[in-house]
Protein backbone atom coordinates (compact mmCIF):
# COMPACT_ATOMS: atom_id res chain seq x y z
CA UNK A 1 0.00 0.00 0.00
CA UNK A 2 1.40 3.07 -1.01
CA UNK A 3 1.86 5.87 1.14
CA UNK A 4 -0.95 8.79 1.42
CA UNK A 5 0.08 11.60 3.88
CA UNK A 6 -3.21 12.06 6.19
CA UNK A 7 -2.30 16.01 5.97
CA UNK A 8 -2.34 16.26 2.00
CA UNK A 9 -5.44 16.91 -0.51
CA UNK A 10 -5.62 14.82 -3.61
CA UNK A 11 -7.15 14.86 -7.30
CA UNK A 12 -8.34 11.84 -8.71
CA UNK A 13 -5.69 11.97 -11.09
CA UNK A 14 -3.30 11.37 -8.51
CA UNK A 15 -1.61 15.19 -7.84
CA UNK A 16 -1.32 15.96 -4.03
CA UNK A 17 -1.90 19.54 -2.88
CA UNK A 18 -0.38 21.02 0.67
CA UNK A 19 -1.93 23.83 1.50
CA UNK A 20 0.46 27.08 2.79
CA UNK A 21 -1.57 29.99 3.61
CA UNK A 22 -2.99 31.28 0.23
CA UNK A 23 -1.01 28.97 -1.67
CA UNK A 24 -1.07 25.66 -2.53
CA UNK A 25 2.25 23.21 -3.04
CA UNK A 26 1.50 20.64 -5.64
CA UNK A 27 3.30 17.15 -6.69
CA UNK A 28 2.02 13.64 -7.41
CA UNK A 29 1.31 11.16 -5.14
CA UNK A 30 3.94 8.15 -4.23
CA UNK A 31 1.12 5.98 -6.19
CA UNK A 32 1.38 7.42 -9.05
CA UNK A 33 5.14 7.40 -9.24
CA UNK A 34 4.91 3.63 -8.42
CA UNK A 35 2.58 3.02 -11.58
CA UNK A 36 4.49 5.27 -13.92
CA UNK A 37 7.73 3.49 -12.64
CA UNK A 38 10.77 5.02 -13.62
CA UNK A 39 10.38 8.78 -13.97
CA UNK A 40 12.78 9.99 -17.25
CA UNK A 41 11.42 13.79 -17.67
CA UNK A 42 9.56 16.40 -16.08
CA UNK A 43 7.98 19.21 -17.73
CA UNK A 44 7.01 22.28 -15.72
CA UNK A 45 5.59 25.35 -16.46
CA UNK A 46 7.27 28.72 -16.35
CA UNK A 47 6.74 30.80 -12.97
CA UNK A 48 3.88 33.56 -13.77
CA UNK A 49 2.09 31.06 -15.71
CA UNK A 50 -2.37 30.81 -14.88
CA UNK A 51 -3.10 27.24 -13.89
CA UNK A 52 -6.92 26.26 -14.22
CA UNK A 53 -8.15 23.66 -11.66
CA UNK A 54 -7.99 20.51 -13.26
CA UNK A 55 -6.56 21.50 -16.22
CA UNK A 56 -3.07 20.38 -17.47
CA UNK A 57 -0.45 22.03 -16.02
CA UNK A 58 2.82 19.93 -17.38
CA UNK A 59 3.97 16.38 -18.16
CA UNK A 60 5.72 14.08 -16.49
CA UNK A 61 6.91 10.83 -18.44
CA UNK A 62 8.23 7.72 -17.35
CA UNK A 63 10.75 4.92 -19.39
CA UNK A 64 7.06 3.87 -21.22
CA UNK A 65 4.42 6.14 -20.54
CA UNK A 66 3.71 9.91 -21.35
CA UNK A 67 1.21 11.40 -18.41
CA UNK A 68 -0.15 14.85 -17.99
CA UNK A 69 -0.41 16.65 -14.85
CA UNK A 70 -3.23 18.17 -13.52
CA UNK A 71 -3.69 21.20 -11.15
CA UNK A 72 -5.45 20.64 -7.88
CA UNK A 73 -6.30 24.65 -8.02
CA UNK A 74 -6.75 27.09 -9.87
CA UNK A 75 -3.94 30.31 -9.89
CA UNK A 76 -1.59 31.63 -10.86
CA UNK A 77 2.58 29.24 -10.56
CA UNK A 78 5.06 31.55 -7.74
CA UNK A 79 7.53 28.43 -7.88
CA UNK A 80 8.58 25.70 -9.76
CA UNK A 81 11.08 22.65 -8.56
CA UNK A 82 14.10 23.83 -10.77
CA UNK A 83 15.52 20.52 -9.72
CA UNK A 84 13.43 18.45 -11.41
CA UNK A 85 14.44 18.45 -15.20
CA UNK A 86 17.90 17.65 -13.68
CA UNK A 87 16.55 15.28 -11.30
CA UNK A 88 13.63 13.80 -12.28
CA UNK A 89 14.10 10.70 -10.45
CA UNK A 90 13.31 12.54 -7.42
CA UNK A 91 9.90 12.20 -8.01
CA UNK A 92 10.60 8.30 -7.66
CA UNK A 93 12.25 8.79 -4.37
CA UNK A 94 10.52 11.16 -2.57
CA UNK A 95 7.26 12.58 -4.25
CA UNK A 96 5.91 14.07 -0.67
CA UNK A 97 9.29 15.97 -0.13
CA UNK A 98 11.91 17.16 -2.32
CA UNK A 99 9.77 15.98 -5.85
CA UNK A 100 7.28 18.67 -5.27
CA UNK A 101 6.39 20.14 -8.51
CA UNK A 102 4.98 23.42 -8.27
CA UNK A 103 3.42 26.07 -5.62
CA UNK A 104 0.17 28.06 -6.89
CA UNK A 105 -1.57 30.77 -5.51
CA UNK A 106 -4.92 30.12 -5.36
CA UNK A 107 -6.94 32.39 -7.13
CA UNK A 108 -9.93 31.19 -5.41
CA UNK A 109 -8.79 29.49 -1.68
CA UNK A 110 -11.99 27.12 -1.23
CA UNK A 111 -10.50 25.43 -4.53
CA UNK A 112 -8.83 23.19 -1.77
CA UNK A 113 -11.97 22.11 0.12
CA UNK A 114 -13.06 20.51 -3.19
CA UNK A 115 -9.90 17.78 -2.84
CA UNK A 116 -10.19 14.36 -2.11
CA UNK A 117 -9.34 13.51 1.61
CA UNK A 118 -6.50 11.10 2.23
CA UNK A 119 -9.13 8.47 3.18
CA UNK A 120 -10.75 9.19 -0.39
CA UNK A 121 -7.83 8.61 -1.95
CA UNK A 122 -6.46 5.24 -0.04
CA UNK A 123 -10.16 4.55 -1.03
CA UNK A 124 -9.62 5.38 -4.69
CA UNK A 125 -5.95 3.45 -5.04
CA UNK A 126 -7.24 0.68 -3.48
CA UNK A 127 -9.60 -0.02 -6.14
CA UNK A 128 -6.63 0.17 -8.46
CA UNK A 129 -7.44 3.64 -9.38
CA UNK A 130 -8.03 3.93 -13.22
CA UNK B 1 -9.56 -7.61 -27.61
CA UNK B 2 -11.42 -11.09 -27.61
CA UNK B 3 -8.52 -13.39 -27.53
CA UNK B 4 -7.04 -14.19 -24.10
CA UNK B 5 -3.79 -13.03 -23.15
CA UNK B 6 -1.18 -16.06 -23.52
CA UNK B 7 1.36 -17.16 -21.14
CA UNK B 8 4.99 -18.17 -20.75
CA UNK B 9 5.59 -21.14 -18.48
CA UNK B 10 7.10 -19.12 -16.35
CA UNK B 11 4.08 -16.70 -15.64
CA UNK B 12 3.96 -17.60 -11.97
CA UNK B 13 7.58 -17.53 -11.58
CA UNK B 14 7.10 -13.73 -12.94
CA UNK B 15 4.07 -13.17 -10.96
CA UNK B 16 6.34 -14.69 -7.17
CA UNK B 17 8.82 -12.75 -8.14
CA UNK B 18 6.74 -9.31 -8.27
CA UNK B 19 7.09 -8.38 -11.65
CA UNK B 20 4.15 -6.19 -13.42
CA UNK B 21 2.50 -8.16 -16.13
CA UNK B 22 1.55 -6.01 -19.32
CA UNK B 23 -0.14 -7.33 -22.31
CA UNK B 24 2.71 -7.29 -25.25
CA UNK B 25 1.79 -8.81 -28.68
CA UNK B 26 -0.69 -10.84 -27.32
CA UNK B 27 0.72 -12.07 -24.28
CA UNK B 28 1.22 -11.50 -20.88
CA UNK B 29 4.73 -10.37 -20.43
CA UNK B 30 6.83 -8.77 -17.23
CA UNK B 31 7.66 -5.35 -17.97
CA UNK B 32 9.59 -4.47 -15.01
CA UNK B 33 10.61 -6.48 -11.94
CA UNK B 34 12.89 -3.33 -9.63
CA UNK B 35 12.64 -1.27 -12.11
CA UNK B 36 13.44 -0.52 -16.01
CA UNK B 37 16.73 1.54 -15.34
CA UNK B 38 18.13 -0.96 -12.47
CA UNK B 39 17.42 -4.23 -15.00
CA UNK B 40 19.04 -2.26 -17.57
CA UNK B 41 22.34 -1.23 -16.00
CA UNK B 42 21.93 -5.08 -14.46
CA UNK B 43 22.43 -6.32 -18.21
CA UNK B 44 24.87 -3.17 -18.76
CA UNK B 45 27.10 -4.03 -16.09
CA UNK B 46 26.45 -7.99 -14.97
CA UNK B 47 23.98 -10.07 -16.16
CA UNK B 48 20.36 -9.81 -16.35
CA UNK B 49 17.83 -13.11 -17.28
CA UNK B 50 14.78 -12.39 -19.39
CA UNK B 51 12.45 -14.76 -19.95
CA UNK B 52 11.05 -14.49 -24.01
CA UNK B 53 9.64 -17.82 -24.27
CA UNK B 54 6.84 -15.48 -26.26
CA UNK B 55 8.81 -16.07 -29.34
CA UNK B 56 7.63 -18.38 -31.74
CA UNK B 57 9.79 -21.11 -32.87
CA UNK B 58 9.31 -23.51 -36.50
CA UNK B 59 11.25 -26.18 -37.38
CA UNK B 60 11.75 -26.81 -41.07
CA UNK B 61 12.93 -30.27 -42.54
CA UNK B 62 13.55 -32.58 -45.59
CA UNK B 63 15.70 -32.61 -48.58
CA UNK B 64 13.49 -29.29 -49.44
CA UNK B 65 14.37 -27.52 -46.98
CA UNK B 66 17.20 -25.46 -48.22
CA UNK B 67 15.25 -24.65 -50.82
CA UNK B 68 12.44 -23.44 -49.20
CA UNK B 69 14.14 -21.00 -47.21
CA UNK B 70 16.13 -19.55 -49.92
CA UNK B 71 12.79 -18.77 -51.79
CA UNK B 72 11.14 -17.32 -48.30
CA UNK B 73 13.99 -15.79 -46.50
CA UNK B 74 16.24 -12.45 -48.17
CA UNK B 75 19.40 -13.53 -46.24
CA UNK B 76 21.51 -16.97 -47.81
CA UNK B 77 20.77 -19.98 -45.66
CA UNK B 78 23.37 -22.40 -48.15
CA UNK B 79 26.17 -19.78 -46.37
CA UNK B 80 24.95 -20.86 -43.00
CA UNK B 81 26.80 -23.51 -41.93
CA UNK B 82 25.76 -26.18 -39.42
CA UNK B 83 26.03 -24.77 -35.95
CA UNK B 84 25.57 -21.16 -36.81
CA UNK B 85 22.84 -18.62 -36.62
CA UNK B 86 21.45 -16.53 -39.28
CA UNK B 87 19.53 -12.78 -38.67
CA UNK B 88 17.45 -12.63 -42.06
CA UNK B 89 13.91 -11.34 -43.09
CA UNK B 90 11.00 -12.64 -44.47
CA UNK B 91 9.30 -10.45 -46.93
CA UNK B 92 6.01 -9.97 -49.04
CA UNK B 93 6.40 -9.62 -53.12
CA UNK B 94 6.27 -5.73 -52.54
CA UNK B 95 9.26 -6.15 -50.40
CA UNK B 96 7.85 -5.17 -47.25
CA UNK B 97 9.22 -6.95 -44.33
CA UNK B 98 6.47 -9.69 -42.82
CA UNK B 99 9.08 -10.51 -39.37
CA UNK B 100 12.39 -10.37 -38.75
CA UNK B 101 13.85 -13.46 -37.54
CA UNK B 102 16.60 -15.98 -37.05
CA UNK B 103 17.61 -19.24 -38.80
CA UNK B 104 19.54 -22.44 -36.83
CA UNK B 105 21.22 -24.23 -39.19
CA UNK B 106 20.77 -27.73 -36.73
CA UNK B 107 22.09 -29.86 -39.75
CA UNK B 108 22.07 -30.47 -43.38
CA UNK B 109 18.43 -30.59 -43.94
CA UNK B 110 17.14 -29.22 -40.92
CA UNK B 111 16.53 -25.52 -39.28
CA UNK B 112 15.00 -24.20 -36.42
CA UNK B 113 13.71 -20.60 -37.08
CA UNK B 114 12.92 -17.97 -34.28
CA UNK B 115 10.46 -14.96 -34.50
CA UNK B 116 8.47 -12.73 -32.91
CA UNK B 117 5.55 -13.83 -30.87
CA UNK B 118 3.06 -10.96 -32.27
CA UNK B 119 3.60 -13.17 -35.67
CA UNK B 120 3.74 -16.22 -34.89
CA UNK B 121 0.60 -17.02 -36.66
CA UNK B 122 0.90 -14.55 -39.88
CA UNK B 123 4.34 -16.31 -40.16
CA UNK B 124 3.32 -20.02 -39.32
CA UNK B 125 0.76 -19.36 -42.66
CA UNK B 126 3.17 -17.67 -44.50
CA UNK B 127 6.07 -20.32 -44.24
CA UNK B 128 3.72 -23.14 -44.85
CA UNK B 129 1.76 -21.38 -47.50
CA UNK B 130 4.82 -19.82 -49.76
CA UNK B 131 7.49 -22.53 -49.47
CA UNK B 132 8.80 -24.89 -51.74
CA UNK B 133 7.67 -28.88 -51.92
CA UNK B 134 10.20 -31.39 -49.95
CA UNK B 135 9.89 -29.33 -46.27
CA UNK B 136 8.02 -30.41 -43.55
CA UNK B 137 7.00 -27.78 -40.79
CA UNK B 138 6.42 -27.96 -37.73
CA UNK B 139 5.44 -25.68 -35.04
CA UNK B 140 7.44 -25.77 -31.50
CA UNK B 141 6.16 -22.63 -29.86
CA UNK B 142 4.45 -24.00 -27.36
CA UNK B 143 6.39 -26.49 -26.39
CA UNK B 144 9.48 -24.59 -26.51
CA UNK B 145 10.46 -21.82 -23.55
CA UNK B 146 13.66 -19.20 -24.54
CA UNK B 147 15.60 -17.48 -21.78
CA UNK B 148 18.22 -14.89 -22.10
CA UNK B 149 21.31 -14.67 -20.24
CA UNK B 150 22.30 -11.46 -21.07
CA UNK B 151 25.42 -9.41 -19.54
CA UNK B 152 29.05 -8.99 -18.85
CA UNK B 153 28.92 -11.86 -16.34
CA UNK B 154 26.47 -14.50 -18.66
CA UNK B 155 29.56 -16.39 -19.75
CA UNK B 156 30.48 -17.26 -16.42
CA UNK B 157 27.40 -17.97 -15.30
CA UNK B 158 26.22 -20.29 -18.30
CA UNK B 159 30.05 -21.69 -18.20
CA UNK B 160 29.31 -22.86 -14.77
CA UNK B 161 25.87 -24.83 -15.93
CA UNK B 162 26.63 -26.29 -19.02
CA UNK B 163 27.75 -29.02 -19.94
CA UNK B 164 29.20 -27.59 -23.77
CA UNK B 165 31.85 -25.57 -24.03
CA UNK B 166 30.42 -22.06 -24.04
CA UNK B 167 33.25 -20.06 -23.53
CA UNK B 168 34.60 -20.94 -27.11
CA UNK B 169 31.20 -20.60 -28.65
CA UNK B 170 31.61 -17.56 -31.04
CA UNK B 171 29.24 -14.85 -31.75
CA UNK B 172 25.76 -16.07 -33.82
CA UNK B 173 26.91 -19.60 -32.99
CA UNK B 174 25.24 -22.06 -31.06
CA UNK B 175 26.35 -25.43 -29.13
CA UNK B 176 23.49 -28.33 -28.52
CA UNK B 177 24.31 -29.91 -24.77
CA UNK B 178 22.70 -29.75 -21.70
CA UNK B 179 22.23 -26.53 -18.94
CA UNK B 180 21.23 -27.41 -15.64
CA UNK B 181 21.06 -31.06 -16.76
CA UNK B 182 18.16 -30.30 -19.39
CA UNK B 183 18.60 -30.22 -22.99
CA UNK B 184 19.23 -27.16 -24.38
CA UNK B 185 20.26 -25.13 -27.73
CA UNK B 186 22.92 -23.03 -26.41
CA UNK B 187 23.22 -19.77 -28.88
CA UNK B 188 25.31 -17.05 -28.41
CA UNK B 189 22.99 -14.43 -29.56
CA UNK B 190 20.92 -11.12 -28.11
CA UNK B 191 19.06 -8.48 -28.23
CA UNK B 192 20.82 -6.39 -25.93
CA UNK B 193 24.33 -5.51 -26.89
CA UNK B 194 26.36 -7.22 -24.32
CA UNK B 195 27.60 -10.37 -24.72
CA UNK B 196 25.33 -13.44 -23.71
CA UNK B 197 23.37 -16.75 -24.58
CA UNK B 198 19.61 -17.15 -25.56
CA UNK B 199 19.59 -20.81 -24.21
CA UNK B 200 16.13 -22.83 -26.18
CA UNK B 201 14.58 -25.54 -23.36
CA UNK B 202 11.40 -27.19 -23.10
CA UNK B 203 8.70 -26.14 -22.11
CA UNK B 204 8.77 -27.64 -18.85
CA UNK B 205 12.08 -27.39 -18.31
CA UNK B 206 12.15 -23.61 -17.68
CA UNK B 207 11.24 -23.11 -14.50
CA UNK B 208 13.91 -25.08 -12.76
CA UNK B 209 16.83 -23.54 -15.19
CA UNK B 210 14.98 -20.10 -14.43
CA UNK B 211 15.50 -20.98 -10.54
CA UNK B 212 18.61 -21.91 -10.86
CA UNK B 213 20.07 -19.37 -13.06
CA UNK B 214 18.81 -16.79 -10.14
CA UNK B 215 20.53 -19.14 -7.76
CA UNK B 216 23.57 -19.63 -9.00
CA UNK B 217 24.27 -16.16 -10.63
CA UNK B 218 23.25 -14.14 -6.95
CA UNK B 219 27.05 -13.70 -6.66
CA UNK B 220 27.62 -12.19 -9.90
CA UNK B 221 24.27 -10.04 -8.93
CA UNK B 222 22.02 -11.46 -11.58
CA UNK B 223 18.17 -10.18 -11.92
CA UNK B 224 15.64 -10.91 -13.91
CA UNK B 225 15.08 -8.00 -16.40
CA UNK B 226 11.50 -7.43 -18.26
CA UNK B 227 10.35 -6.29 -21.68
CA UNK B 228 11.14 -2.50 -20.53
CA UNK B 229 14.79 -2.83 -20.08
CA UNK B 230 15.12 -5.23 -23.22
CA UNK B 231 13.31 -1.88 -25.39
CA UNK B 232 15.76 0.77 -23.50
CA UNK B 233 18.69 -2.07 -24.39
CA UNK B 234 17.96 -2.97 -27.74
CA UNK B 235 17.50 1.09 -28.48
CA UNK B 236 20.29 1.96 -27.59
CA UNK B 237 22.00 -0.79 -30.07
CA UNK B 238 19.65 0.70 -32.84
CA UNK B 239 18.30 -2.74 -33.12
CA UNK B 240 15.07 -2.62 -35.00
CA UNK B 241 11.84 -3.88 -33.85
CA UNK B 242 8.79 -5.12 -35.69
CA UNK B 243 5.74 -3.67 -35.73
CA UNK B 244 8.08 -1.11 -34.28
CA UNK B 245 10.54 0.46 -37.14
CA UNK B 246 9.97 -2.30 -39.38
CA UNK B 247 6.88 -3.96 -40.86
CA UNK B 248 4.62 -4.59 -44.09
CA UNK B 249 5.43 -1.06 -45.32
CA UNK B 250 9.16 -0.90 -44.99
CA UNK B 251 11.43 -2.14 -47.18
CA UNK B 252 14.95 -3.61 -45.58
CA UNK B 253 16.57 -1.24 -47.56
CA UNK B 254 15.34 2.10 -46.04
CA UNK B 255 15.36 0.16 -42.71
CA UNK B 256 19.13 -0.22 -42.72
CA UNK B 257 19.39 -4.23 -43.42
CA UNK B 258 20.76 -4.38 -46.95
CA UNK B 259 23.56 -6.54 -45.30
CA UNK B 260 20.61 -9.53 -45.09
CA UNK B 261 19.49 -9.19 -48.43
CA UNK B 262 21.39 -11.80 -50.64
CA UNK B 263 20.32 -11.16 -54.30
CA UNK B 264 23.05 -12.84 -56.21
CA UNK B 265 22.00 -16.19 -54.14
CA UNK B 266 19.19 -16.66 -56.49
CA UNK B 267 15.34 -15.63 -56.72
CA UNK B 268 13.07 -14.97 -53.36
CA UNK B 269 10.14 -13.23 -52.16
CA UNK B 270 10.42 -9.62 -52.56
CA UNK B 271 13.63 -10.08 -54.02
CA UNK B 272 12.40 -7.70 -57.89
CA UNK B 273 10.67 -5.18 -55.91
CA UNK B 274 13.48 -4.67 -53.35
CA UNK B 275 16.22 -4.67 -56.23
CA UNK B 276 14.15 -2.43 -58.29
CA UNK B 277 14.17 0.19 -54.87
CA UNK B 278 18.02 -0.46 -54.84
CA UNK B 279 18.38 0.61 -58.47
CA UNK B 280 16.17 3.95 -58.12
CA UNK B 281 17.73 4.82 -54.49
CA UNK B 282 15.67 4.40 -51.40
CA UNK B 283 13.63 7.60 -50.12
CA UNK B 284 13.96 7.40 -46.45
CA UNK B 285 16.26 6.21 -45.02
CA UNK B 286 16.10 4.63 -40.57
CA UNK B 287 18.50 6.78 -38.58
CA UNK B 288 19.72 7.17 -35.04
CA UNK B 289 19.28 10.53 -33.59
CA UNK B 290 19.42 12.63 -30.34
CA UNK B 291 17.68 15.38 -28.74
CA UNK B 292 19.46 18.88 -28.19
CA UNK B 293 16.70 19.75 -26.42
CA UNK B 294 15.13 18.37 -23.58
CA UNK B 295 12.33 16.50 -24.61
CA UNK B 296 11.69 12.42 -25.16
CA UNK B 297 11.00 11.20 -28.42
CA UNK B 298 8.17 8.70 -29.01
CA UNK B 299 6.67 6.41 -31.52
CA UNK B 300 4.41 8.04 -34.01
CA UNK B 301 5.75 11.48 -33.13
CA UNK B 302 6.24 13.75 -36.50
CA UNK B 303 9.72 14.77 -37.67
CA UNK B 304 10.08 18.23 -39.41
CA UNK B 305 12.56 20.10 -40.80
CA UNK B 306 11.84 23.76 -42.46
CA UNK B 307 9.23 23.63 -41.23
CA UNK B 308 7.51 20.78 -42.81
CA UNK B 309 7.49 16.92 -42.22
CA UNK B 310 10.07 14.98 -43.32
CA UNK B 311 9.84 11.81 -41.43
CA UNK B 312 8.57 10.10 -38.28
CA UNK B 313 10.37 8.73 -35.11
CA UNK B 314 9.39 4.83 -34.75
CA UNK B 315 11.12 4.39 -31.40
CA UNK B 316 12.28 6.78 -28.84
CA UNK B 317 12.87 6.60 -25.05
CA UNK B 318 15.58 8.06 -22.70
CA UNK B 319 18.42 5.54 -23.32
CA UNK B 320 19.75 4.90 -19.63
CA UNK B 321 23.49 4.25 -20.52
CA UNK B 322 23.91 6.88 -22.76
CA UNK B 323 21.90 9.12 -20.49
CA UNK B 324 19.89 10.93 -23.50
CA UNK B 325 16.80 11.33 -24.99
CA UNK B 326 17.35 9.13 -28.37
CA UNK B 327 15.61 8.03 -30.55
CA UNK B 328 15.38 6.63 -34.36
CA UNK B 329 12.95 6.97 -37.41
CA UNK B 330 12.66 7.38 -41.30
CA UNK B 331 13.59 10.43 -42.59
CA UNK B 332 14.22 11.99 -45.94
CA UNK B 333 17.65 10.48 -47.72
CA UNK B 334 18.65 13.70 -48.15
CA UNK B 335 18.77 14.50 -44.37
CA UNK B 336 19.54 10.79 -43.14
CA UNK B 337 23.91 12.03 -42.75
CA UNK B 338 25.49 12.27 -39.33
CA UNK B 339 25.18 15.73 -38.31
CA UNK B 340 22.06 16.21 -40.17
CA UNK B 341 19.91 19.10 -38.26
CA UNK B 342 16.24 17.92 -37.50
CA UNK B 343 13.17 18.58 -35.28
CA UNK B 344 11.14 16.21 -33.42
CA UNK B 345 7.47 17.73 -33.13
CA UNK B 346 6.31 16.71 -29.36
CA UNK B 347 2.94 18.04 -28.06
CA UNK B 348 3.02 20.23 -31.24
CA UNK B 349 6.00 21.69 -30.23
CA UNK B 350 9.31 21.05 -32.49
CA UNK B 351 12.44 20.41 -30.49
CA UNK B 352 16.10 20.31 -31.94
CA UNK B 353 17.52 16.93 -32.23
CA UNK B 354 20.71 15.77 -34.97
CA UNK B 355 20.81 12.57 -36.72
CA UNK B 356 24.09 10.37 -34.62
CA UNK B 357 26.11 7.60 -35.60
CA UNK B 358 24.88 4.63 -34.12
CA UNK B 359 24.94 2.66 -32.10
CA UNK B 360 24.36 4.82 -29.41
CA UNK B 361 26.51 2.60 -26.67
CA UNK B 362 29.08 0.38 -27.87
CA UNK B 363 28.34 -2.76 -28.81
CA UNK B 364 29.75 -5.53 -26.48
CA UNK B 365 28.96 -8.69 -28.62
CA UNK B 366 31.55 -11.56 -28.46
CA UNK B 367 33.42 -10.56 -31.39
CA UNK B 368 35.86 -13.34 -32.03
Amino acid sequence: MANVPAELRYTREHEWARAEGGRVRVGITAYAQEQLGDIVFVELPKTGAKVTRMQGFGVVESVKAVSDLFAPVSGEVVEINAELPKKPELVNTDPYGQGWMLVIRMANPKDVDGLMSAADYEKLTAGGGH
Amino acid sequence: MSEPLRRTPLYAAHVAAGARMVPFGGWEMPVQYAGILEEHRTVRRAVGLFDVSHMGEFEVTGAGAVATLQTLTTNDVAALEVGQVQYSLLCDPAGGIVDDLTVHRLAGDRFMLTVNASNIDTDWRWVTGHGESGARWRNISNETALLAVQGPRAEALVAELADADVKSLRYYHFAAGAVAGARALLSRTGYTGEDGFELYVAAGEAERLWRELLDRGRAAGVAPVGLGARDTLRLEMRYVLYGNDIDLTTNPLEAGLGWVVKPAKGDFIGRDAIEKVRAAGVRRRLVGFEMVDRAVPRHGYRIVADGRQVGVVTSGSYGPSVDKYIGIGYVEASLAGVGSQLAIEVRGVPQAARVVKTPFHPSHVKKS
